[in-house]
């Protein structure tokens, strides 16, 4: 039984804070180009390795802090979606994995969604996480997507979703499988409202996420360098039994192929949604609105999800 | 001669004896009429005996037995008329999923099934039932057809998944699957769903967001096959079994769900049995699906189509 260790510890760390910032945590390595960077810079440059480029994955909290003006959001609260309908059992209980998971990242599941401001437009974006069980879809994050497409509905903002997600949880079975199609009718209600609906697909965007509303953005962005595709790359290498073409997946390939509409770096991102959003919506040029001081985030509150 | 699964190895032994009896009768004066009545007897009671109880995992290994009815057996016997349109008008015309025009009980339709073939040869041809993203772009255009001239969609679907290959990828089979489920939640004609063997995860979910999803009794629908699932939660292709408990991916399983909408009663001994009775059960239970949805208008169809994946998992019984 690992109780202490899984859920009393982590809540004790919580409780006392600090103390998990050991010095090895003040030098990275870069997972692609090896070089040593230190934790400050690498945050400043907002998870990008100043050696080589190459983009970090962000947690759904830091994602939402460079989007939104000044870094200030909202978040709404999700509706608790029922753990473990299936009672799933693999070689751990799946009830066990999930509250391991929230204790991890003190987060309810793989999802945030928040309003606020973005070079002074009125914006919700859904996040996700992929520390929390890598980012897969399950109900809540299926009820998360379509409180934040309800959320821009009655908010009149646009809505950007930036997936980071393995695919659906499969410790939810038949039901994640589901949240493809949910989601997809959440993604129809923006668009249906004249809303533009932006998709920031960052590393990586797979699985059922990618072959859902992940796929459908009015305008599809790729940060640079993300894996984005269906079938993950060890499956199609056991179908085809050969090796993959060199960057295969990447932002870059789907680039090439037609599938997303540009790839941009993780510090011109925001700047770029401001001005497509900005162009979607036909405001004055994006220079103008971001002159306007930040307003003060005013949201009405959100209507039931559910009704 | 049946294609027998593992665990119907006792009624293939005592159908084995039956035919041989039946041989030594046809060049011999004894009469074993008797003797075949109560074997056949025997067989019965133990097919019913096995059926009543089979684990998700026979389930699965029947869902996918060779010599269940595929798509194309159901269209020769239940479709006039059938005239199959191919192509996604962008790359090719992908085998992997048969679509066309066709009247059924009288009155046009569009029906779209996975195949994957029922020998060597053709299982290559219709690559085993797993659509590239062309296959789905065919859904999608024979959908909208559909659509335009108002006529009702029927889907079959029995599919392993979506193909995972290098040229599938290039080709954007997310987006491709993605703009599938996207299009069935857009038209405004009745869509339905018979799940007729294996429902595999996305590929299957592309063309399944109907108004009502029917399955087939020993029909499974999943979102991993319980080998892919045991290869990644258990690090072991073996625990297939324990997958397929855990998956809960059984007809049964996803009406107690409300998933689905109803389960289409197998013959005995499972569709591979019984091809024609199986074909001829499924061809009522649309027949009965298409009267209900008939009269509905279109916006009130779509309308209605969404509300019901929207409530999916909000309630689940305990």
């Amino acid at each position: 039984m690992n109780w202490l260790k899984n859920i009393v510890r982590p809540k004790l760390k919580r409780l006392v804070g600090g103390q998990k910032e050991i010095p090895d945590n003040l030098w990275h390595k870069c997972p692609s180009c090896e070089e040593m960077v230190f934790h400050r810079d690498l945050e400043q440059n907002l998870r990008v390795c100043p050696h080589c480029g190459h983009h970090l994955r962000l947690s759904a909290e830091a994602r939402l802090k460079i989007l939104f003006d000044e870094g200030k959001y909202q978040s709404i609260e999700l509706a608790e979606a029922l753990a473990d309908p299936l009672k799933f059992r693999d070689r751990r209980k799946y009830s066990d994995r999930l509250k391991e998971a929230q204790a991890k990242t003190t987060l309810q599941d793989a999802l945030i969604v928040a309003h606020g401001r973005m070079g002074g437009l009125n914006v919700v974006i859904a996040a996700l996480d992929f520390s929390f069980m890598g980012g897969s879809m399950g109900v809540a994050v299926g009820e998360g997507l379509i409180a934040a497409a309800r959320l821009a509905v009655v908010q009149d903002a646009s809505l950007i979703v930036v997936p980071s997600s393995g695919g659906a949880r499969m410790q939810e079975g038949i039901l994640s499988l589901m949240q493809m199609a949910r989601t997809t009718i959440a993604v129809e209600e923006v668009k249906e409202a004249g809303l533009p609906y932006i998709v920031v697909l960052t590393d990586p965007t797979t699985g059922g996420v990618s072959a859902s509303f992940a796929m459908l953005g009015d305008v599809a962005i790729a940060e640079t360098g993300a894996v984005i595709g269906f079938a993950g790359a060890r499956v199609i290498e056991q179908t085809i039994r050969e090796k993959l073409p060199e960057g295969f997946q990447r932002a870059e390939y789907l680039l090439e192929h037609g599938m997303v509409d540009m790839v941009v770096r993780r510090q011109d991102l925001r700047e770029t949604l401001v001005r497509v959003i900005g162009l979607l919506i036909n405001t004055g040029p994006a220079g103008d609105v971001l002159a306007i001081p930040p307003v003060a985030i005013d949201a009405p509150a959100l209507e039931s999800p559910a009704d | 001669m049946h294609n027998y699964l593992d665990f119907e190895k006792p009624i293939a032994d005592l159908e084995g004896k039956i035919e041989e009896l039946r041989h030594l009768s046809s060049d011999g004066e004894v009469n074993i009429a008797d003797e075949v009545t109560k074997l056949q007897a025997k067989v019965d009671k133990l097919l019913r005996q096995t059926y009543a109880k089979l684990t998700p995992w026979q389930k699965t290994q029947i869902a996918r037995h060779p010599d269940r009815p595929h798509t194309v057996d159901y269209l020769s016997a239940l479709i006039d008329d059938f005239t199959p349109l191919a192509g996604d008008r962008a790359f090719a015309e992908d085998k992997a999923i048969i679509g066309g025009l066709g009247r059924f009980r009288g009155s046009s339709v569009v029906v779209i099934g996975n195949e994957k073939g029922a020998d060597t040869n053709d299982r290559v041809t219709h690559n085993f039932g797993m659509a590239r993203p062309e296959g789905y772009r065919k859904v999608i255009r024979l959908m909208e057809l559909a659509d335009h001239f108002n006529l009702p969609v029927i889907t079959l679907v029995d599919t392993p998944g979506a193909y995972p290959g290098v040229d599938a990828e290039a080709r954007g089979q997310a987006e491709a699957i993605a703009r599938s489920i996207e299009t069935c939640f857009q038209i405004k004609v009745p869509l339905i769903s018979v799940v007729i063997g294996e429902g595999g995860s996305g590929g299957a979910m592309a063309m399944a967001a109907a108004n009502c999803v029917l399955m087939l009794e020993h029909a499974i629908y999943s979102v991993i096959s319980p080998e892919g699932c045991a290869s990644i939660l258990w690090r072991d292709g073996e625990q297939s079994k324990d997958a397929a408990d855990a998956l809960k991916l059984t007809a049964q399983d996803l009406l107690k769900l409300d998933v689905i909408e109803g389960i289409i009663a197998e013959p005995l001994g499972g569709a591979h049995r019984s091809r024609d009775a199986t074909i001829r059960a499924v061809g009522e239970a649309i027949e009965g699906s298409l009267q209900d949805l008939s009269g509905l208008d279109g916006g009130v169809l779509k309308s209605k189509r969404r509300e019901k994946f929207l409530k999916i998992g909000s309630q689940l019984p305990e």
